[in-house]
């Protein structure tokens, strides 16, 4: 019955997510789009709590969905709608022919791959115990092992600030510079 | 309890890629391609964590944490430079970019 249950859990978050993915390539106005990423990265949430990463998919939810989304939707909202594209439209077909063929043969390597392995270890899974993936387990292995990743991390946060600064400065700069 | 195998993860993984793909190399709206990236490096997360839970190891939840601050960097960064592009009334398009071009 358990295993019933996580398979349909698993088939109602993977086909979200899919359907989510797809709506965001496909909808015209960007507004739509980042809304259906949102459902994206909560569908993925759900698929990361069955893999037992507890601590991922909440900052999944709390760092993607919250943080990120909010800031695309503010900038979205600050440009308003002046693309005006229809979503396909422009561009040489062969451009278009070129990009889904080059889809289909990431995807084709992919179960090439899968298909060859399925029949080994790729089947048997670990048992873990009930603490794989809490907030303790993760935050002791980025105190311990993986500490350099850690402070490596917080420096690239800090350089992603700063060139943001950087970049909103030099854009008033050139503003200012039209007015006059 | 034993849920869906690991084939099943990464075929996902590798629709949800391909999607994300289709949609850089398609759309023309920085912002669509920014949030396609989103779904391309979610596939990548998607395998790390299925790959931490098939090892019974916790380091590919670690890498997925990375990705995951590398690609809010990459959002702030790429926010910033469509930011610059809305100030001087340029179409929020990639193909006009064509100063760009080395």
């Amino acid at each position: 019955m358990a295993n019933f249950l996580v398979w349909a859990v698993w088939c109602v978050a993977s086909f979200a997510c899919l359907a989510s993915a797809l709506a965001v390539v496909s909808f015209s106005n960007p507004f739509y789009s980042a809304l259906s990423l949102i459902g994206n990265l909560a569908s993925l949430a759900v698929l990361f709590l069955l893999l037992s990463g507890e601590f991922v998919a909440a900052g999944q939810v709390l760092v993607y969905g919250g943080a990120v989304m909010v800031m695309f939707l503010f900038v979205i909202a600050y440009l308003g709608d002046r693309t005006g594209e229809s979503p396909w439209s422009g561009g040489p077909s062969w451009q278009i022919v070129g990009a889904v063929l080059a889809g289909g043969a990431i995807l084709a390597e992919v179960c090439v791959v899968v298909g060859l392995e399925a029949g080994g270890f790729l089947s048997k899974p670990q048992h873990v115990t009930r603490s794989f993936g809490s907030p303790e387990a993760i935050g002791r292995l980025f105190l311990t092992d993986h500490l350099i990743a850690f402070e490596v991390t917080s420096i690239v946060l800090l350089v992603a600030a700063v060139g943001g600064v950087v970049l909103g400065s030099h854009a008033r700069r050139i503003e200012g510079d039209a007015r006059t | 309890m034993r849920g869906p195998d690991i084939q099943w993860y990464v075929i996902l993984a590798a629709l949800l890629f391909a999607t994300g793909a289709l949609g850089v190399m398609l759309r023309r709206n920085p912002l669509i391609i920014l949030l396609s990236i989103e779904i391309m490096l979610n596939a990548g997360n998607l395998l790390l964590i299925a790959f931490a839970r098939l090892h019974g190891q916790e380091d590919g939840q670690i890498f997925a944490i990375s990705v995951m601050a590398v690609a809010a960097s990459e959002v702030v960064v790429g926010l910033g430079l469509i930011v610059a592009m809305g100030r001087r009334h340029v179409d929020l398009d990639v193909d006009k970019l064509r100063t760009l071009r080395g």
